[in-house]
Parts: C-alpha cells; sequence; structure tokens
C-alpha cells in the first residue's frame, strides 16, 4: 500500500512537471504554426495592413533603441546601486533599500507606463520639444523598470565573492574603492554580466508600460524625441482586431520576438556558465 | 627600541573581551611566536596590529599599540600605509582571482609602480624570498588559483612582501599544509628575519619551538608568559605554560 502511494505521488508529481513543460511547447507550436506562412513577408521597411505591406523592421528598430536606451540609463544606476548596497550601505539602509528595491519589481507594468505618461512625457515635452511619446520616455521607463533585475542579482553576484578576497586585498594596504573596482567587480564579472543582460531580456519583452509612452508611430526614428512602435508594442495594438494575413504577420512579428528573447536569454546562461 | 610596543590591550566584540590587559614589546628582526589554543584571542591580537579588525563593525579597543614609537590609532596615521608596512598572511591561502604575476605584482601596482621592469624586479624579489620563484618562473601568467596550497600559501607571502613591508604577520600559514610546504615556510622565514620582524602564530607548539627566537602564550585572552622561546619551551615559569607544553590540556 505504502508502495503504491509512493509510486502515485511521484507519476502525479511527474504529471504536473509535464504540464508545465508541454505549455511551453504548446505555445511555441502555436506561434509558429500560425506566424510561418508570413515569416518571409515581414522583413520590409513599410507596416501598412490595409494595404497589404506587412514589413516589421521599423519596429525591429523601434525595440532595439528603445531597449539600448534602457539599457544606457538603467545599467550604470543599478550597478552603482548594488556595490552601494553590497558595500557600503549600513545594515539598517540596507534592510530598507532592499524591500523597497523588491517592491520596485511588483509594481504593475501599466502603473509605470501610466506614470510615464503623466510625468515623463509632458517633461519632456516642455524642456525638450517634441510631442513627448518618444524613445526617450519609453527608455526612461523601461530603465526603472529593469532596476530591481539588475540590483539584485549583481548585489547576489558581489555578496557571493569569498570574503578573503576583500580581507586579503585590503591587508595588503588598498583602500576599499580600490579593493572593489579592481579586485571585486573583475572578479563578479560573470553575475553582473548576467543581471545586466537578464534585465535588457525584460525590457524587449515590457509591452503595457511602453505602449503609453512611445507613441506608438510606425517609423523609422530620426532622434531620441521620435515616436516609435516596439515589436511587442504592436502585437498588443493590433491583435484584437487582426483578421487573415494581419493576424498571421502579427504572430510572425511574436516569432521574431520570441527568438530575440532566447537568444537573450541563452547569452545570459552561457555567461554565467563561463565563469 | 622595540619595534612594537603593546601596552594594556584590551579587546571586546560587542560585550565578549576576548583580549585582557595584554603588554608587550616585539623586538625588531625576530621571529616571536604567539602560541596557545584556540579561542585565546590570537588572530585577533594579531589583527589588531594592523587594524584589519576595523572592518568589524562591532568591535571595541582599549590601550596603545606603538608602532617605532607611535601611536597606530592616531588620527594621521594612513591607514593604507600601516597595513603596507605591517603586513599579514593569514591561515587559509587567499590568493586573489589573477595571474601568479599580478597576484604579487596587485599591491605595489596600485601603490603606484607604474614600470612593467621595476614591477618584474619586485615580484621576482619577493618570490625569491618566498621560496616560490624556481616553481614558478616559466608561468608567471597563469591564474593563482591553480597552484597548488603550499604554492599559494607562499604565493601570499610573497604578496605580502612585495610591499617592503616592516612587520610580517602570519596567522597559523601553515595550518593546511603538507609537511614539506611546511617546512619549505619555516626555512624561508628565518631568512626573511633579516630584513623584517615576524610575528607568528604558529599552527601547534612544536613549529613554535623550531622556529622562534621568542614566544608568547596565550590562553583566554590572556598573556600568561612570554619571554625567549628557548626559556619558555625548556623551562616556562608559569604552570599553565607548562601544562599545555607537555599536552596535558589544549
Amino acid at each position: 500500500m505504502i508502495k503504491f502511494k509512493e509510486k502515485l505521488s511521484g507519476r502525479i508529481f511527474f504529471a504536473l512537471a509535464l504540464s508545465s513543460i508541454s505549455v511551453l511547447a504548446l505555445i511555441t507550436v502555436f506561434i509558429v504554426v500560425k506566424g510561418a506562412p508570413m515569416l518571409g513577408a515581414v522583413g520590409g521597411l513599410s507596416w501598412d495592413p490595409e494595404y497589404g505591406e506587412f514589413g516589421i523592421i521599423p519596429m525591429v528598430i523601434g525595440t532595439l533603441a528603445v531597449t539600448l536606451g534602457a539599457a544606457v540609463i538603467g545599467v550604470p544606476v543599478g550597478i552603482c546601486c548594488a556595490i552601494f548596497l553590497a558595500e557600503f550601505a549600513p545594515l539598517k539602509m540596507r534592510n530598507i533599500f532592499r524591500p523597497a528595491i523588491q517592491l520596485l519589481a511588483g509594481i504593475p507594468s501599466v502603473v509605470y507606463g501610466f506614470w510615464g505618461l503623466m510625468f515623463i512625457v509632458p517633461f519632456i515635452r516642455d524642456h525638450l520639444g517634441g510631442a513627448g511619446l518618444s524613445i526617450l520616455a519609453g527608455s526612461v521607463v523601461l530603465a526603472i523598470m529593469i532596476l530591481p533585475t539588475i540590483i539584485s542579482i549583481s548585489e547576489v553576484a558581489l555578496l557571493s565573492l569569498p570574503p578573503h578576497y576583500k580581507t586579503g586585498s585590503l591587508a595588503l594596504g588598498l583602500t576599499h574603492w580600490q579593493t572593489i573596482y579592481h579586485l571585486m567587480l573583475p572578479a563578479a564579472k560573470s553575475g553582473i554580466m548576467a543581471a545586466v543582460i537578464l534585465g535588457i531580456g525584460r525590457a524587449v519583452g515590457e509591452t503595457m508600460a511602453v505602449i503609453l509612452v512611445l507613441g506608438n508611430a510606425v517609423a523609422i526614428p530620426d532622434s531620441i524625441l521620435s515616436s516609435v512602435r516596439t515589436l511587442t508594442t504592436s502585437i498588443g495594438i493590433e491583435m484584437g482586431y487582426a483578421e487573415g494575413m494581419h493576424q498571421e504577420a502579427l504572430f510572425a512579428t511574436g516569432i521574431v520576438l520570441f527568438v530575440m528573447i532566447m537568444i537573450i536569454n541563452s547569452l545570459a546562461q552561457y555567461v554565467v556558465r563561463k565563469k | 627600541m622595540n619595534k612594537i610596543s603593546i601596552e594594556r590591550l584590551n579587546f571586546f566584540y560587542k560585550d565578549k573581551q576576548v583580549i585582557r590587559d595584554l603588554s608587550l614589546e616585539i623586538e625588531a628582526n625576530k621571529i616571536l611566536s604567539v602560541f596557545g589554543p584556540s579561542n585565546s584571542g590570537i588572530t585577533t591580537f594579531l589583527r589588531s596590529l594592523n587594524r584589519l579588525y576595523d572592518l568589524v563593525p562591532e568591535a571595541r579597543m582599549e590601550g596603545l599599540i606603538l608602532l617605532d614609537g607611535k601611536d597606530i590609532h592616531a588620527k594621521d596615521v594612513s591607514l593604507t600605509e600601516l597595513r603596507r608596512r605591517v603586513g599579514m598572511v593569514f591561515d587559509v591561502p587567499t590568493p586573489l582571482p589573477l595571474s601568479i604575476f599580478d597576484n604579487v605584482a596587485y599591491g605595489p601596482r596600485l601603490g603606484g609602480v607604474k614600470s612593467r621592469a621595476k614591477l618584474m624586479e619586485t615580484v621576482e624579489e619577493a618570490l625569491r624570498m618566498a621560496a616560490l620563484w624556481d616553481e614558478v618562473q616559466n608561468r608567471l601568467d597563469i591564474p593563482a588559483m591553480s597552484l597548488s596550497g603550499g604554492q599559494q600559501q607562499r604565493l601570499c607571502v610573497a604578496r605580502v612582501l612585495a610591499l617592503k613591508p616592516e612587520v610580517v604577520l602570519l596567522d597559523r600559514p601553515c595550518s593546511g599544509l603538507d609537511p614539506i610546504s611546511t617546512a619549505k615556510i619555516e626555512e624561508s622565514l628565518c631568512e626573511l628575519k633579516k630584513r623584517f620582524t615576524i610575528v607568528i602564530a604558529p599552527h601547534n607548539v612544536q613549529q613554535a619551538g623550531r622556529i622562534s627566537d621568542r614566544a608568547a602564550f596565550m590562553l583566554s585572552g590572556e598573556l600568561v608568559e612570554e619571554d625567549s622561546a628557548q626559556m619558555i619551551f625548556s623551562n616556562p615559569k608559569n604552570s599553565r605554560t607548562n601544562d599545555y607544553i607537555t599536552g596535558r590540556f589544549g
């Protein structure tokens, strides 16, 4: 009887584990089947579904521009914050900062978008010109959204270094900052790289927040104040009413996005393993 | 004049007192062994000499430590300079995740030595003094982590020597090493005392007997007695020292 129970519970857990993997497989198959017919037709520069033009290059450029902007703003801030938390912050301050940063990760993305629309967009419109709905606005909002990922993973990378690196270096008469810059950061490099790549992965996949602040114009941008559309927002905006070839083109967009994120995540895995 | 004078040193972690009223004179160019059972405050004592306990927020010290007659806690003392003058080797080898060359060159380089030739010279000299040069001279660029434990520890000795310190503190430097590596380190220590003042926490009484000029026995944070090594190991004044040396406890 006991043996039977053991076997049964093993089977149940296996079935549940299998179901979560199979969902991944199903989604992949679904997207590929729906999008594959149009995959060859999405290489163009112009997106105008009513006239049968399904080029997603502007969206690819939009995604890359917004993500790059988010990384340029978010990565330095995130890494500095992680160094501060791991090395300089007094215990009490750390105990306030850490949960606060985790809370940042829990805010729904539409709230970030709404906040960006109410504060960042008008700020850019008033001080830098243009409509305000722009790459810059999207980058700022995304930069804040990827901070928790970058900070917490980099901080763990720094804290998990053997303590003797630091003691050894300080005993050699190096200052705290020299120790961090010349020893701890290089030693934690792979963890910090992984943090950055995962942050970027999050930025690429984000939809709701950027829908509200990018303006969503399908055009190749000429400055950081231009309005753009990303791959995710394109799907988010049009999928509700799309039919036929249009719908298939959106699924093809999904394939492109899927592949981009797969590449980014495997890059992160590779960087961590290479260590 | 003595290299280091310690007057009535008391040391606390939070409320726990780990060193009681310790006064000691450390002579230049001698090897002083500070020995005793574990938890006697020996590591804390060594770390107080280069102020490495500054890292521990709950630590508190009373008393006076003079290096060449100057208080090491004086406001105008640079911590960087103090730690360069009073170098430290730890109980486990602590190579940094760098090449052999960079491990030794790390301190001098960040101390401002730029020229590669000068660095090379310093590194070679330090590795020779630590009796490691012959084993690694052809592979200075490999990661220090790939050396054996004994070689890593000698590398750590070389790393400290490259800073041209005046005092070298060694905290049970041979505790994880095989007898041959231990012998090599002991041999180089006896050579090194010509140029440096050495304070060592030996990993056992036998080692203390082999290498020391002076010896100090510590027990539960107290300095029981300090004398020439010959006296301590042949004819200790205090019965507790005698009991420990003869193996009745500890």
